[in-house]
């Protein structure tokens, strides 16, 4: 039996795992065109503000391939699957033949055209290790840098840097900043303790040409000077393999609970696929590290005989700047219940008697039980919600689930 | 494995459980040291009102979600079943905050997360459980 992973990241390792849960002897050989050990991809923010270190970002210990009966092959690029012959191409020209094959390439780097951005010489995306290690070596204290999107990966990269340069300048075509997590006035709230920082903000607007040091917006006809840009726009997941190889994708890889793709013996999982989004009851790609590991876990288990599914994905992020930690889950539809002061946000949405979704600014306190609310779709007639209402508790539920909860493994 | 468990018909509600846990995970000998005129963080925390109430801390799960989304790989889970936190490898993003279903990983006040750890860290069974007045909280295999 051989096992074959093309990623190195969450999804990839957590495989790994899963399959070492059934299989301990079988060789597992990883594909990844990095050359670095595994590490916590959304640790190279934490790595440029200073609060983790190349040794300490490592997702696993030095010792893990090892520990695991795991082959790597470090910087080869996965070309093609021939699915007839249960290979895969790599860019070296050799293949690499499998029994059971996970897909878990990731995405990469959305980048629109943009008028005259080939004349920017210092440019860079924030993905990688190598991404960061690159924008490291490019700013200084006397750098004006220009971001451009407001999500989640262009304001972790402003908090990374913004001590150690001298201005940011984020642009975003949305209205608001971190769009995909915030509502407005939320959004307003973590944009102020942004600004604070000394961080600038043009929103709705977006770049319609480039200098080498120059960008001016579309809407606003304003020219800003920077000298160096980060592109932060959005990403595409990586879904060629499957598709190329005939396998269904839609905007991401099409995975069943089991990981599963439509081709045989092959499953993907994590940020190149789609999932079954239990809350909002659609497939979508729900792009976050918890969830690559679960599919690639259950992926490995399945991979090595197992039986297991993962059936229970949600919309979930948290996310902080400068000790301003955010919390959010679910969909923000149905009835509102708010609870707004100077420094905590809280909004919590009930829709069909069921929790749906909260956005938690400044107070995350206890977060994980709201979660737990969604994701086991408790119906609010069963537990008491106007004190939960107010905080997280374990209190607010009967005293036999929480018996239940609280008087055995789970 | 052994684990941490509440009755709650016992608990008085007292919250002598996070006072023992804040001296122990407090690297001081003198307890009024430790404790006294501190604002305590203990790992532990009582919920209730006049009725009820009860004590609670890691469940250290089966199958830990905070491990599993854990970003960094500070969270683990080792061969014992005890789910611990590696402080130095942890940045602080708050995923298992997030995803803790008995809300019993916190701030630690440094930056990072804490959460209980049985206090094998502490060379000792669990000082919440040695603690408590009325034995509402017991470690235990079940």
């Amino acid at each position: 039996m051989n096992y074959v992973i093309i990623g190195n990241s969450t999804a990839g390792i957590a495989c790994v795992e899963g399959i070492r849960q059934l299989d301990k002897k079988n060789k597992i050989t990883i594909i990844t065109d990095e050359p670095h050990h595994t590490y916590g991809r959304p640790l190279i923010s934490y790595l440029l503000y200073g609060k983790t270190t190349e040794d300490k970002m490592k997702y696993r210990p030095d010792s893990f391939y090892k520990d695991n009966n795991v082959e790597v092959l470090f910087g080869k690029k996965a070309m093609s699957i021939d699915k007839m012959n249960k290979r895969v191409n790599l860019d070296d020209g050799s293949n690499i033949k499998y029994d059971k094959l996970l897909v878990a390439t990731g995405s990469r780097p959305f980048i629109p055209p943009m008028e005259g951005l080939d004349n920017v010489k210092s440019k860079f995306t924030f993905m990688t290790l190598d991404d960061a290690r690159a924008l490291e070596k490019a700013i200084n204290k006397d750098s004006k840098v220009l971001v451009v999107g407001a999500g989640l990966i262009g304001l972790k990269c402003v908090e990374g840097i913004a001590d150690r340069v001298k201005s940011i300048e984020v642009v975003d075509l949305a209205d608001r900043i971190l769009p995909s997590i915030l509502d407005t006035e939320g959004a307003a709230m973590v944009q102020k303790k942004l600004e604070e920082k000394g961080v600038t903000f043009t929103l709705n607007d977006c770049v319609a040409s480039f200098t080498e040091n120059t960008a001016t917006y579309k809407n606003s006809g304003r020219t800003v000077d920077f000298d160096v840009l980060v592109l932060a726009v959005g990403v595409r997941p990586n879904t060629e393999l499957v598709s190329e190889a005939g396998g269904e994708v839609n905007r991401g890889i099409v995975i069943g609970d089991d990981s599963a793709t439509t081709l045989k013996d092959i499953y993907a999982a994590g940020d190149c696929t789609e999932c079954h989004d239990i809350v909002a009851d659609i497939n979508r790609i729900l792009a976050l590290l918890p969830n690559a590991y679960r599919q690639g876990e259950t992926a490995g288990i399945n991979m090595a005989g197992g039986n297991a599914v993962f059936d229970e994905a949600i919309p979930m992020n948290a996310i902080g700047f400068f000790g301003y930690h955010i919390i959010t889950a679910g969909i923000y539809e149905g009835e509102c219940y708010e609870d707004i002061k100077e420094e905590t946000y809280k909004k919590l949405y009930v829709k069909n008697n069921r929790l749906v979704g909260y956005i938690l600014i400044g107070d995350t306190a206890n977060a994980g039980i709201y979660t737990s609310i969604i994701r086991e779709k408790k119906n609010l007639d069963d537990i008491d919600f106007d004190l939960v209402k107010e905080k997280p508790v374990l209190m607010a539920f009967s005293r036999k689930d929480r018996t239940e909860k609280l008087g055995g493994a789970h | 494995m052994k684990r941490v468990y509440v009755n709650e018909k016992w608990c008085l509600g007292c919250h002598l459980c996070e006072y023992y846990c804040a001296f122990a995970n407090s690297g001081v000998d003198d307890m009024a040291k430790a404790l006294k005129n501190v604002e305590i963080n203990p790992k532990i925390r009582v919920e209730g009102d006049n009725k009820v109430s009860f004590a609670v801390q890691c469940r250290h799960c089966d199958n830990p979600l905070c491990v599993k989304g854990c970003i960094s790989g500070a969270l683990t889970k080792g061969d014992d079943g005890i789910v611990r936190v590696n402080q130095d490898k942890c940045v602080g993003c708050f995923t298992c905050v997030l995803s803790c279903p008995y809300g019993c990983i916190t701030p630690s006040g440094t930056g990072v997360i804490q959460k209980c750890e049985l206090c094998t860290q502490n060379g000792m069974e669990p000082a919440c459980v040695q603690g408590c007045p009325n034995q509402a909280i017991v470690y235990e295999e079940r």
